[in-house]
C-alpha cells in the first residue's frame, strides 16, 4: 500500500503542491521559532558567561530603602577589607546611576530607563576594561565624561566638546575626553552611557565616598565557595553577596524564562497557522478521493478491505507530511539565519553566536508535519473507505450525493450555545477570575461556527450571489451557484480565513477600546494644561515648581509630591499638595468638610473610597505608618470623589516631607493662562535652562504614550498571524484550483457555448471572492462578539474600559478579505480561462 | 427582439431553404511539423445549406470531428476558408470567435452537456444569459414543447434521465435560434430508445422549426435520420448521399472500410 500512496502523491504533486505549501509554512513557523530561540538563547548563555568569567564575587549594597547606612556603606574601607583577603585577585568597586545626558535638541539622548551614568576604573595600564576606549581617554577629573559612541552621536559631541547632562538638578557642563564601547543592555537597547572618575560619579550619583557594586576577581587556583563563604563572613548582613556560579545560574534562570515565554508565544501563533492548515489538508483529501472514488471503488472490487483504503489515504498524507515539512525546516532554517541578519539591519540588538540546531528540532518539525497531515487526511479516509465497490461499475458519473448536514448542524448549534452561553456568563462576571471560562467559551463559540459554517454558508453567498448576478450577470449567478454546490468545502476554505480574522478582529477591538479607556483613565479629572515631569525617577528639584511658577503664561503652577504608607496594613499612596490651588488643575468635588482644614501635619483629605474602606468621617484621625517606621495620625478634614490626580489621601506637604529620603517632587501640574497655552512648553524648557532632564507634557502625550505600550504588541500580533492568513490564502487558492480541475468539462462546454475568456475569469474571481468575504464577515462577527463579551473581564481592574469597533478598520479588513478573493483567484482563474476547449469537453 | 451584435442579423429561420449557413473551402487542418506532421483535414469543400438536417459519417480517424471542430469555430484552420453566414472564421481573435459561438452556434456533445448547479430551463437559456439577451419567450416554449420538455424545466440534470439531458441539450443550442447547430455524437451516450427518439427531435427542430443541423456520427442508423450524409475518410470527402436509409449507409461504409485496407 506504501507503493500506491507515493505513487498516488507523485501522480498528484500538482494539485497537492497548495496543500504541501501550507504544511510547509506551518512546519517552518514551528523550526524556525525553535531554532531562533536556540540560537539567541545560545548567544546569550555564551556571552553572560564571558562578561562573568572573571567575577569571583559579586557584593551590592543593600536594596535602596532599607537602612544600609546604619550598618556601613560600601565604601573604599569595604574595598580594602576584601583586597586584604586571601585568594583576591582584584576588586572593582563601581558606581551607577542615572544620568540624562541632552541630545542636540535638549531632550534626553537615552530612553528613561537606560540613561545609565556610572564611574570609569582605570586598571593597572590606566584603562577600564570594562569600557574599551574607542578614542581619547577615560575622565579622570571632575570637569570631564567619557560617553559611547551612539550616545556622543545623538549629543552631537565630539572629543574635546562641552556635554549637557542632569542627574537630578541642574544642567551641568562637561568636557567630553573619550569615547568607549559598551555591551551594557541597558544600553545597547535604546540607553545612553555617561562615564566619569570615580569620585565624581559618586558626587553625582551617590553619597561621597560609597559605592554601589564590587566585583571581586580571585586569583588562580582560588576556590570561588570559599571565597564567597569569607567575603560573607568579613561583611556586614546588609550586604548582597553572591559568587559568580550564583550570579551565573541567575541569569541562566532568567535568560530560560525570557526566552521560552517568547518561544511560547510564537509557538502559540505556530499552532494556530498549523491549525488552519488543518482545513487546507482535509479539504484537498476530501477532493482528491472525490475525483478518485471511481478508482477506490475498483481497488475495494478487486479485494481491498477498507482498512486498507484508509490505510493507503494515510500513508498518503504522511507522505506528503513528510516531504513538506522537510522542506518546511529547511525553510525554518532559512528563516533562523535570516531573522537575525534582518532584526539587526532595523537596529535591534541581538548578541552573535553560532546558529544552534538541536537534533530534537528536526525531529519535532517532521513529527508536527507528519502528525498534523495524517490527522487531518483522518476524517476524509473514512469517507474513502465508505465507497462502494460497486461504484466502480458505474457506466455514467453520478452526481455524488449530497449528504444530509442534519447532525453537523445539530452538534454545530449545541457547541455554538454552549460557547455564547459561556461568553454570556461572563459578561455577568465581575472579576478577572473568568479568564479560563472566558478561553473555554471562546473556544467553543468558534468551534461551533465552523461546524455551522456550511449552513451559514446558504444566506451568505445566495445575498452575495443576488448582488454578483446583477453586476456581473450569469458570471455572477455561476459563481454563486458553484459555491454553493458544495456547502462543506466552501465553509471548510472560509473556515481557514474565518480563524485569523477572528483573532484579528478580536485583538483590534480589544486593543483599540483599551487604547480609549487609557484615554478616559489619565487625565479624567486634570484640568491642567501641562505636566512638567522628570526624566529621572528621581523627581524633580522643589526649585523647578517654584521656577515655573515666575513664568509668564502661566496661572498657576502646583508640585505634587507622594509617598506610600500603610494604613491598617494596607499600603496606600499620599499625594502632598498645597490644598487652597490644588483646584486650579484638577477638578476634585468635596462631599464633605472643606479642603482649605488641609494644612500643616494635622489635618488630610480623602477620597470617598479611601473613607469607605477605613471607616473614615470628617473629624476621625487617619493612621498612617511611612516606610521609615515613624507614624502619624493626621484628622480628616474634607472628603473628595475619588480623583486620578489625587489618589487617596491628600496631605499638606509638611506632613510627608520628614518621611521623604530626598524631597522631591514627582510633577509640576501646569494651567496656562487664558490664551497663552500655545508655545508654554518651550519657553518653559527654556527657562529651566534647557535641561534634558526636565520634560513638559500635554495630555496629548500622556495618552501617546499610553497606546505606544499596546499598539506595537498589537502589530507584532498582526505580522505573527499574518502566517494563518497566508496559509488560509493558500488554502482558498488550493480549492479553486481543484474545482476548477473537477470542472474543466463544463468549462469547455461554457467556452464552446459562447462563454468568454473574461467571463471564465470573473466566474472563478466571484467565487473566490464569495469564499473570502464569507469567511472575512464571520470572522469579524465573531471576533467582535467575542471582544465585547471578554471585555467585560476587565470592568473591574479597568473601569474605563469600554468597547469602541474600530469601523474604519474593519472596514480595511474587509477590504482586505475582498483582496485576498480577488489575489487568490488570479493563478486559478487564469488556469480556468485557458483550458484547451476541446481537450477539456472531452476529459474524463 | 434586439442583439447586441456587431453581426448582420440573420434571415428567419426556414424562410430561405437552399441559402447556404456554413461553408467550408479547401479547408485543411494539420496537426504537428516535420515527421510528426498529421493532415486531419486535407482541402475539405462542403456546404452547409440552411434548413437541412445534415450528417457526417466517417470512420475513426477520418476527421470528421475536426471537420466539425473547424467549422464551429472550436478549433483553428490551418489553411483555406472556413464560413459560418458571411462571416470568415480565420479572420476571428478569439474574442470575436467566442461572441460568434455565443450568438450564431449551437452545440450538442456526447455528454456533459449540461450545468449541474443550473435548472433544466436555466441550462436552456444560458447562451443567452452569457449574452445578456432576454430569451424569445414564445420561441423557447416551441421548443420546449417540441423536445417534450414541459414538465422537467424546473429540475436539475441529477434529477433527469440521461435522454432528458440530451434533448435539454438540444433545447439550449436552439434557443439563441443559431443559425447553424452542431452535434457531436448525441445519442453516443444513450440507450437505444432514447437516442430514436433524440434523433426524431432533431429531426423535427429541422422540419418544424427550420433549424439547420450538422451531426457527426458513426451510426448508420443515426445517419439515415439525416437529410443528406457526408462521407469523409482519411481528411477528404469521398462522397455524399441524399434521402439516406440506414442499409444504404451501412454498405457505403463498408466499401470504405474494403477500400481503406486495399489503399
Amino acid at each position: 500500500m506504501l507503493r500506491t500512496a507515493l505513487r498516488n502523491v507523485l501522480a498528484h504533486k500538482a494539485r497537492l503542491m497548495m496543500t504541501a505549501l501550507a504544511v510547509l509554512l506551518g512546519t517552518a513557523f514551528v523550526s524556525g521559532t525553535l531554532i531562533f530561540s536556540d540560537t539567541v538563547e545560545g548567544a546569550f548563555r555564551n556571552k553572560m558567561s564571558k562578561s562573568l568569567d572573571d567575577v569571583a564575587v559579586q557584593v551590592t549594597a543593600g536594596r535602596p530603602g532599607t537602612d544600609a547606612q546604619d550598618d556601613g556603606a560600601l565604601d573604599s574601607r569595604v574595598v580594602g577589607t576584601l583586597r586584604a583577603l586571601p585568594g583576591v585577585a582584584s576588586v572593582r568597586p563601581s558606581v551607577s546611576g542615572v544620568v540624562v545626558v541632552a541630545d542636540k535638541h535638549n531632550d534626553p539622548a537615552g530612553s528613561d530607563w537606560g540613561s545609565t551614568g556610572a564611574n570609569y576604573v582605570p586598571g593597572k595600564d590606566g584603562k577600564d576594561s570594562r569600557y574599551p576606549l574607542v578614542t581619547g581617554r577615560g575622565p579622570a577629573a571632575e570637569g570631564e565624561i567619557a560617553l559611547d559612541a551612539k550616545t556622543a552621536g545623538k549629543a552631537g559631541a565630539e572629543v574635546g566638546d562641552t556635554v549637557r547632562l542632569a542627574v537630578d538638578g541642574p544642567v551641568l557642563g562637561k568636557k567630553l575626553v573619550g569615547i568607549v564601547e559598551t555591551d551594557d543592555p541597558r544600553v545597547t537597547s535604546g540607553g545612553s552611557l555617561a562615564l566619569f572618575d570615580t569620585a565624581t560619579a559618586q558626587k553625582l550619583l551617590g553619597s561621597k565616598g560609597r559605592f554601589s557594586e564590587l566585583v571581586v576577581t580571585a586569583k588562580p587556583g582560588a576556590d570561588q565557595q570559599q571565597l564567597t563563604a569569607k567575603v560573607r563572613e568579613v561583611l556586614p548582613k546588609t550586604f548582597e553577596v553572591q559568587s559568580g556560579a550564583q550570579l551565573a545560574a541567575e541569569q541562566s534562570k532568567m535568560i530560560d524564562h525570557e526566552t521560552s515565554s517568547i518561544r511560547n508565544t510564537f509557538l502559540v501563533f505556530a499552532g494556530i497557522s498549523l491549525f488552519v492548515g488543518v482545513f487546507i489538508i482535509a479539504n484537498t483529501f476530501t477532493m482528491l478521493i472525490a475525483q478518485r472514488s471511481r478508482e477506490i471503488a475498483l481497488l475495494r472490487a478487486v479485494g481491498a478491505s477498507r482498512r486498507q483504503v484508509v490505510r493507503s489515504v494515510l500513508a498518503e498524507a504522511a507522505v506528503l507530511g513528510l516531504v513538506a515539512s522537510a522542506g518546511g525546516f529547511a525553510l525554518g532554517l532559512g528563516i533562523a539565519v535570516g531573522l537575525p541578519r534582518l532584526l539587526k539591519a532595523t537596529g535591534a540588538e541581538l548578541p552573535d553566536g553560532p546558529l544552534v540546531v538541536e537534533p530534537s528540532v528536526v525531529l519535532t518539525a517532521l513529527a508536527v508535519g507528519v502528525v498534523v497531515t495524517v490527522l487531518a487526511a483522518w476524517l476524509p479516509s473514512r469517507k474513502a473507505a465508505k465507497i462502494a465497490p460497486v461504484e466502480a461499475l458505474a457506466s455514467v458519473d453520478q452526481a455524488p450525493a449530497t449528504r444530509s448536514l442534519v447532525v453537523r448542524n445539530s452538534l454545530g448549534a449545541a457547541l455554538t450555545s454552549l460557547g455564547v452561553a459561556l461568553m454570556l456568563y461572563v459578561t455577568t462576571l465581575r472579576d478577572s477570575g473568568g479568564l479560563t471560562v472566558a478561553m473555554a467559551g471562546s473556544a467553543l463559540t468558534l468551534a461551533g461556527v465552523i461546524v455551522l459554517a456550511p449552513l451559514l454558508s446558504r444566506p451568505f453567498v445566495h445575498l452575495f450571489g443576488k448582488a454578483a448576478t446583477r453586476f456581473s450577470g450569469v458570471s455572477g449567478k455561476l459563481a454563486k451557484e458553484n459555491a454553493l454546490r458544495n456547502p462543506r468545502r466552501t465553509a471548510a476554505t472560509a473556515s481557514a480565513l474565518m480563524i485569523g480574522l477572528t483573532l484579528i478582529t478580536g485583538l483590534t477591538v480589544g486593543a483599540v477600546s483599551a487604547n480609549q479607556g487609557m484615554d478616559k483613565k489619565g487625565p479624567q479629572q486634570l484640568t491642567a494644561d501641562f505636566k512638567v515631569k522628570s526624566a529621572s525617577y528621581l523627581g524633580l528639584s522643589p526649585e523647578v515648581g517654584k521656577e515655573v511658577a515666575k513664568q509668564p503664561g502661566v496661572a498657576a503652577a502646583v508640585p505634587l509630591r507622594s509617598t506610600g504608607f500603610q494604613s491598617e496594613e494596607k499600603p496606600a499612596l499620599a499625594t502632598a499638595a498645597d490644598a487652597t490651588r490644588i483646584g486650579k488643575v484638577a477638578d476634585v468635588r468635596v462631599t464633605a468638610g472643606s479642603l482649605s482644614g488641609v494644612q500643616g501635619t494635622g489635618a488630610v483629605a480623602v477620597s470617598a473610597k479611601f473613607a469607605e474602606e477605613h471607616a473614615l468621617t470628617v473629624g476621625s484621625a487617619v493612621r498612617m505608618s511611612f516606610y521609615d517606621g515613624k507614624k502619624a495620625a493626621p484628622k480628616v478634614a474634607a472628603v473628595y470623589a475619588d480623583n486620578d490626580v489625587l489618589g487617596e489621601v491628600l496631605t499638606a506637604p509638611a506632613l510627608i516631607d520628614p518621611h521623604l529620603e530626598r524631597v522631591r517632587d514627582d510633577e509640576v501640574l501646569v494651567k496656562a493662562a487664558p490664551g497663552q497655552a500655545a508655545g508654554l512648553p518651550g519657553r518653559i524648557k527654556e527657562a529651566l535652562g534647557g535641561n534634558p532632564l526636565i520634560k513638559v507634557e500635554t495630555p496629548e502625550d500622556l495618552r501617546r504614550q499610553a497606546s505606544g505600550n499596546i499598539d506595537p504588541i498589537l502589530n507584532l500580533s498582526y505580522g505573527l498571524l499574518g502566517m494563518a492568513v497566508l496559509i488560509a490564502v493558500i488554502g482558498v487558492v488550493n480549492t479553486l484550483a481543484m474545482s476548477v480541475f473537477e470542472r474543466t468539462r463544463e468549462i469547455g462546454m461554457l467556452r464552446a457555448i459562447g462563454m468568454a475568456r473574461r467571463e471564465v475569469k470573473q466566474m472563478v474571481r466571484l467565487e473566490s471572492v464569495m469564499i473570502a468575504m464569507f469567511g472575512a464577515v464571520l470572522g469579524v462577527g465573531v471576533g467582535i462578539f467575542l471582544a465585547w463579551s471578554g471585555g467585560h473581564l476587565l470592568r473591574s481592574s479597568f473601569p474605563q474600559y469600554e468597547m469602541t469597533v474600530p469601523w474604519a478598520r474593519i472596514g480595511i479588513f474587509l477590504l482586505l478579505a475582498l483582496a485576498v478573493g480577488v489575489l487568490a483567484a488570479v493563478w486559478p482563474a487564469r488556469r480556468a480561462a485557458r483550458l484547451n476547449m476541446l481537450e477539456s469537453i472531452g476529459a474524463q | 427582439m434586439s442583439r447586441a451584435t456587431a453581426f448582420p442579423v440573420p434571415p428567419a429561420p426556414g424562410g430561405t431553404g437552399g441559402a447556404v449557413a456554413a461553408r467550408a473551402t479547401a479547408l485543411s487542418k494539420v496537426y504537428g511539423h516535420g515527421e510528426t506532421r498529421v493532415a486531419a483535414l486535407d482541402a475539405v469543400d462542403v456546404e452547409f445549406r440552411r434548413a437541412e438536417f445534415t450528417a457526417i459519417m466517417g470512420p475513426s480517424g477520418s476527421g470528421k470531428s475536426t471537420l466539425m471542430h473547424c467549422m464551429a469555430g472550436l478549433d483553428s484552420i490551418s489553411s483555406g476558408s472556413a464560413r459560418i453566414g458571411e462571416v470568415e472564421l480565420g479572420t476571428l481573435d478569439d474574442r470575436r470567435l467566442t461572441r460568434l459561438r455565443r450568438d450564431k452556434v449551437g452545440f450538442v456533445f456526447q455528454a456533459f452537456n449540461l450545468l449541474p448547479t443550473l435548472t433544466a430551463l436555466e441550462n436552456i437559456t444560458l447562451p443567452l444569459a452569457i449574452a445578456g439577451r432576454r430569451p424569445d419567450a414564445g420561441w423557447v416554449e416551441r421548443i420546449v414543447a417540441t423536445l417534450g420538455l414541459s414538465g422537467r424545466l424546473a429540475h436539475r440534470p441529477s434529477q433527469l434521465s440521461g435522454g432528458q439531458q440530451q434533448r435539454v441539450a438540444v433545447a439550449r443550442a436552439l434557443a439563441a435560434k443559431p443559425e447553424i447547430v452542431f452535434a457531436d455524437e448525441p445519442t453516443g451516450n444513450l440507450d437505444s430508445r432514447s437516442g430514436t427518439e433524440l434523433l426524431g427531435f432533431l429531426q423535427e427542430s429541422v422540419r418544424a422549426l427550420g433549424q439547420t443541423v450538422v451531426m457527426v456520427t458513426h451510426d448508420p442508423v443515426a445517419a439515415s435520420y439525416a437529410d443528406r450524409v457526408v462521407f469523409l475518410a482519411d481528411g477528404r470527402i469521398v462522397d455524399e448521399m441524399r434521402e439516406p436509409t440506414a442499409g444504404a449507409v451501412l454498405d457505403r461504409m463498408k466499401a470504405f472500410e474494403v477500400n481503406g485496407r486495399t489503399n
